[in-house]
């Protein structure tokens, strides 16, 4: 069974699918447990496949055994093992986490819904897995289309109209990625990745080539969101339901990094990248532009869920910048911030999740009150700004650290300045929301009689995911040293400096 | 030097964390909850005295936690200095402790068990510091402290503490963030390590210039120290119960924010490469800037704990001019001032709250007359005053004169003067304090003529801490020994 894990982690949440589908019809309650069971079997091959990954090296699989690179071909090394766990362990978390806020927020459609969410994980998980260049659009697709209609599940007044604002963002940006698909199989003949690796080289001076790069890398901007292509995202994660955003958010951005990750180190070398297109430049200080304007929106914001959507906006503009920055550190700090920031934004909108299952309502005014209310899930709400900031021991310093030296070393002040100002302002974010959370509503006795708060906290099965997360923040951050030395070490080609 | 490798670093930064579920649990028995704290309390002050001989023999003790890359890990190493500050810490949370249920209970404020528990965290974090083995190790707990502090600074949750919380968050947290961290990578990518080192580790990395920015990012960034301009968090900050300014903003969170620019200047820059750039010499003008203004604002301040506070602001930069002198007298003088500060000024503040739990007084102008009311606290007060001030019989002497000696061995007689002219003004900030509380005619006096001091709870520390102020003086081992045997290691005696 080890030798299909590469098979197995899409095809069972694939075919699982149908499974939940039809027993919506039949009975509601059975599709919980028939996506937790999908979804737990992708998660334990992932891991797996990651294990064999670090033991063996570079998994290939061909799938249905035609060789490439005519056939499907899974292609699984260091990067994509990681992302792979990153994606199907927080899918799965999720999924668990919200199960009692699905129920409160659209009972009657358990069923669609859990289907709709196990094929987006299939989508997610086969676009990381996958090395063959259309199949990934054919996955995207499938990602995205089920993004659009989860998305469209939740505020009935808006989220249609900002899941088809996303919709028609995100199909140009799939078209653009196709045509420059379509651009590199002109020019090589193949679909295989590593097969366009191995041809490209002695192309790398052909206008083709060039455009098929920059109209991929265009489409990939366009799905992560990448300022100032991001006006879809805002509205699309803020309006969706909880249990939607928390799923979509942490993965969709940081898939699509992947992405631009992978066509700049495995279908395309770092040399013509860096050296022969001689854009990279240009493309940090787009990064410093995305950072800066996320802040600044995000300050301009008066509910929690649409100010993290902000913030997420110039964390793109960190992992853009950090890939661009073309050296070790600024690459492995792109990663490492894959992997956090998916984390860190997990943690906040479950906690979001968690605030509007017991308040029904995200915006600044409804937080009052809420430490003493809510203590727990204030407290992990706590460890994801803090992580979010970039405060030690938690993992996002660490990856903030990288990118910072990537950014010294590579002498791009502008970005090292753009980071600092985006953590600065993300303490005034979040000090913010505390500040509603611990001193609202005012007492009128020079603060000496308190009414004691009456504790409302979210139900346990929301809470220990939640904790889970919360503590995985820190567990990450202190084991940077090894997922740097044993992983991320390996991404990166060794001729680059 | 010989080095052992134990555990009991990180034992003693983790003892008052791990107390934290047990407070929470007892939070509806406020008994079995304090018992709890004096545990922790205890627990860490002889965990932390437990490695005072081997300190005193000349090992260092190491303990390495992660390590995430060369050079930067978040590693313990206990040094002279480190125990110094560590011991001061420890032993005065003990005092706190009981001094913070007489104020607390005493003036029946909410959110006890939330105040136990920061206040528990603020120590791990204090402890985790002064024994750090790196600036990365430093950094993660001078962060931790900092937002630690925040729920203890707008402890009222009213409007004002929210707007000194503001005023905390901003110049703490921004200036770590906007400054320490660019400043402690640029290190990390100029010398490719981060471990403190007895001769620096910049030494023939950067230019002058460069060296120069990169010293003021650390001194300004660290504004826990309160060096002028980033001085104006700690005055706000004194909307917290007393107890938090007594030990925090007296010793711990401002003495952490010292001892990293102590740190700075030996560990990371080298007494050699100040000398030979001459850049000590520049702290030295922006330190003795801050002792003086900070000094001149105070005698202007009603408040008491606003005095206090911009006292706090001044003394502090004592420390900083003493180690920034670079001559091995001023150098022990500036870190033998964390301790005798330390016991001074808490004292200072305990008398503080003691008079507003008893009168609920806040300001100089409505003490006149209270010595008769409260002697023990008043009589208190003035010793803790003579400390600040620098004369016996009290420890501030000792540190002071270390300080005088320092600047004669630097060749440096106008930071002498600064040093003089600035206990003149102790003197003229804080007698006047203690004349009027005992010295008034009857009918100025505001309060009646009947001893009914503050609770137990609260006067026994002060008396404590005052007496511990004047044997200091007689006895100020171990803490001379230890600034000593820092000086000789840095300098190479």
């Amino acid at each position: 069974m080890s030798q299909n894990y590469p098979a197995l982690l899409v095809i069972v949440p694939l075919l699982s699918a149908f499974f939940i589908s039809a027993a919506g019809w039949v009975n509601k309650r059975l599709c919980f447990p028939l996506s937790v069971a999908a979804l737990s079997v992708s998660a334990y091959s992932c891991i797996g496949l990651l294990l064999r990954v670090l033991n063996e090296g570079v998994v290939h699989y061909r799938l249905g055994g035609w060789p490439p690179p005519w056939g499907i071909v899974y292609y699984v090394d260091y990067l994509n093992g990681l992302v792979l766990c990153v994606v199907s362990i927080s899918a799965l978390i999720n999924l668990i986490a919200t199960k009692k806020s699905i129920e409160q927020e659209f009972p009657e459609k358990t069923g669609p819904f859990y289907t709709l969410y196990v094929l987006f994980v299939t989508g997610m998980l086969g676009i990381t897995v996958t090395g063959d260049a259309f199949n990934l659009y054919v996955l995207l697709e499938i990602g995205s289309i089920t993004g659009y209609a989860l998305l469209a599940m939740g505020d009935e007044d808006r989220a249609p109209l900002a899941s088809l604002n996303y919709l028609y963002m995100g199909t140009i940006g799939a078209c653009f990625y196709l045509l420059g698909v379509g651009y590199l199989y002109i020019a090589t003949g193949s679909l295989n990745m590593v097969d366009i690796a191995h041809i490209l080289p002695d192309l790398y001076q052909s206008k083709a080539v060039t455009a098929a790069f920059i109209i991929c890398l265009v489409g990939v901007w366009i799905k992560m969101a990448f300022f100032p292509l991001h006006a879809w995202l805002p509205n699309a994660y803020t309006f969706a339901p909880s249990a939607t955003s928390s799923l979509i958010a942490p993965l969709m951005t940081k898939v699509m990094i992947y992405v631009m990750i992978r066509l700049i180190l495995t279908v395309f070398t770092p040399e013509f990248a860096f050296t022969t297109l001689a854009v990279s430049h240009y493309i940090v200080w787009l990064a410093c532009i995305a950072i800066v304007m996320g802040a600044i929106l995000a300050l301009a914001q008066h509910d929690l869920k649409k100010m993290l959507t902000y913030i997420i906006v110039a964390e793109v503009g960190y992992m853009v910048g950090g890939a661009w920055l073309g050296n070790r550190a600024g690459m492995t700090g792109a990663v490492l911030h894959i992997v956090n920031d998916a984390l860190m934004t997990l943690c906040a909108f479950l906690v979001v999740c968690n605030i509007v299952y017991k308040v029904k309502g995200y915006a600044f005014a409804d937080l009052k009150g809420l430490f003493p209310k809510m203590p727990f899930t204030m407290g992990a709400f706590v460890i994801a700004a803090l992580s979010i900031i970039g405060v030690p021991p938690t993992c996002g310093f660490f990856s903030k650290w990288y990118l910072i030296l990537g950014a010294i070393q590579a002498h791009q002040y502008g970005f090292m300045v753009a980071l600092l100002f985006s953590s600065l302002i993300n303490v005034v974010l979040f000090f913010r929301v505390f500040e509603v959370g611990f001193f609202e509503p005012f007492s009128d006795h020079e603060g000496h009689e308190h009414h004691p708060a009456v504790m409302a906290e979210a139900p346990l099965s929301m809470l220990v995911p939640l904790y889970i997360v919360a503590v995985g923040l820190i567990v990450v951050g202190l084991y940077t040293g090894d997922i740097v030395n044993h992983i991320i070490r390996f991404v990166i080609p060794k001729g680059f400096m | 030097m010989e080095t052992i490798t134990s555990i009991r670093p990180l034992l003693a930064v983790l003892v008052s964390l791990l107390i934290i579920p047990l407070l929470v649990a007892s939070g509806r028995k406020p008994n079995v909850r304090e018992a709890w704290t004096f545990v922790a309390a205890v627990a860490k002050f002889l965990i932390v005295l437990s490695m005072l001989p081997a300190v005193l023999h000349g090992t260092e003790i190491v303990y390495t936690l992660v390590q995430f890359m060369p050079g930067a890990a978040i590693k313990f190493r206990v040094d002279a200095l480190g125990m110094l500050f560590a011991l001061v810490s420890s032993s005065l949370w003990i005092i706190t402790s009981a001094y913070s249920i007489g104020y607390m209970r005493g003036l029946k404020e909410h959110g006890q068990t939330r105040y136990f528990c920061y206040f528990a965290i603020c120590l791990s974090a204090t402890i985790g510091a002064a024994f750090s083995a790196n600036l990365l190790t430093l950094y993660l707990f001078y962060e931790i402290l900092s937002l630690a502090t925040y729920p203890l600074v707008t402890h009222h949750q009213d409007l004002e503490a929210r707007s000194s919380g503001r005023k905390y968050v901003l110049y703490v947290v921004g200036a770590s963030i906007g400054l320490v961290l660019p400043a402690m990578l640029i290190c990390y990518d100029l010398a490719g390590t981060l471990e403190f080192s007895k001769n620096g580790i910049l030494a023939g990395t950067a230019s002058r210039p460069l060296l120069f920015i990169l010293l003021f990012m650390f001194v300004f960034g660290f504004a826990k120290a309160a060096i002028m301009p980033m001085h104006s968090w700690l005055p706000a900050a004194m909307v917290a119960p007393t107890p938090v300014s007594a030990l925090l903003h007296a010793v711990a969170v401002v003495k952490v924010g010292v001892f990293s620019i102590v740190r700075i200047l030996t560990g990371v820059f080298g007494i050699q490469l100040l000398s030979s750039s001459h850049l000590g010499t520049v702290v030295c003008y922006v330190a003795a800037f801050t002792i003086l203004v900070g000094s001149f604002i105070a005698l202007s301040q009603d408040g008491l704990k606003r005095r206090l506070a911009f006292s706090t602001i001044a003394q502090l930069s004592y420390i900083v001019l003493g180690v920034a002198l670079l001559s091995p007298k001023g150098m022990i003088g500036g870190m033998l001032h964390i301790a005798m500060h330390a016991f001074g000024k808490i004292t200072l503040f305990f008398c503080a709250g003691a008079i507003f739990v008893a009168t609920g007084k806040k300001n100089i102008s409505e003490m006149v007359g209270i010595g008769r009311r409260m002697p023990v606290t008043m009589a208190a007060f003035f010793i803790a005053s003579l400390s600040i001030i620098g004369v016996p019989p009290c420890g501030g002497f000792i540190s002071k004169w270390y300080l005088a000696l320092g600047t004669l061995q630097a060749h440096q007689i106008g930071f002498l003067i600064v040093l003089l002219f600035s206990s003149l003004l102790n003197a003229c900030y804080f007698i006047p304090i203690t004349y009027t509380a005992f010295f008034c005619r009857p009918e100025e006096a505001m309060f009646e003529n009947k001893v009914q001091e503050a609770p137990l709870f609260c006067v026994v520390p002060l008396a404590i801490t005052a007496l511990i102020s004047i044997i200091l003086l007689f006895y100020p081992q171990p803490f001379l020994r230890l600034a000593t045997m820092m000086v000789e290691n840095i300098i190479g005696m």
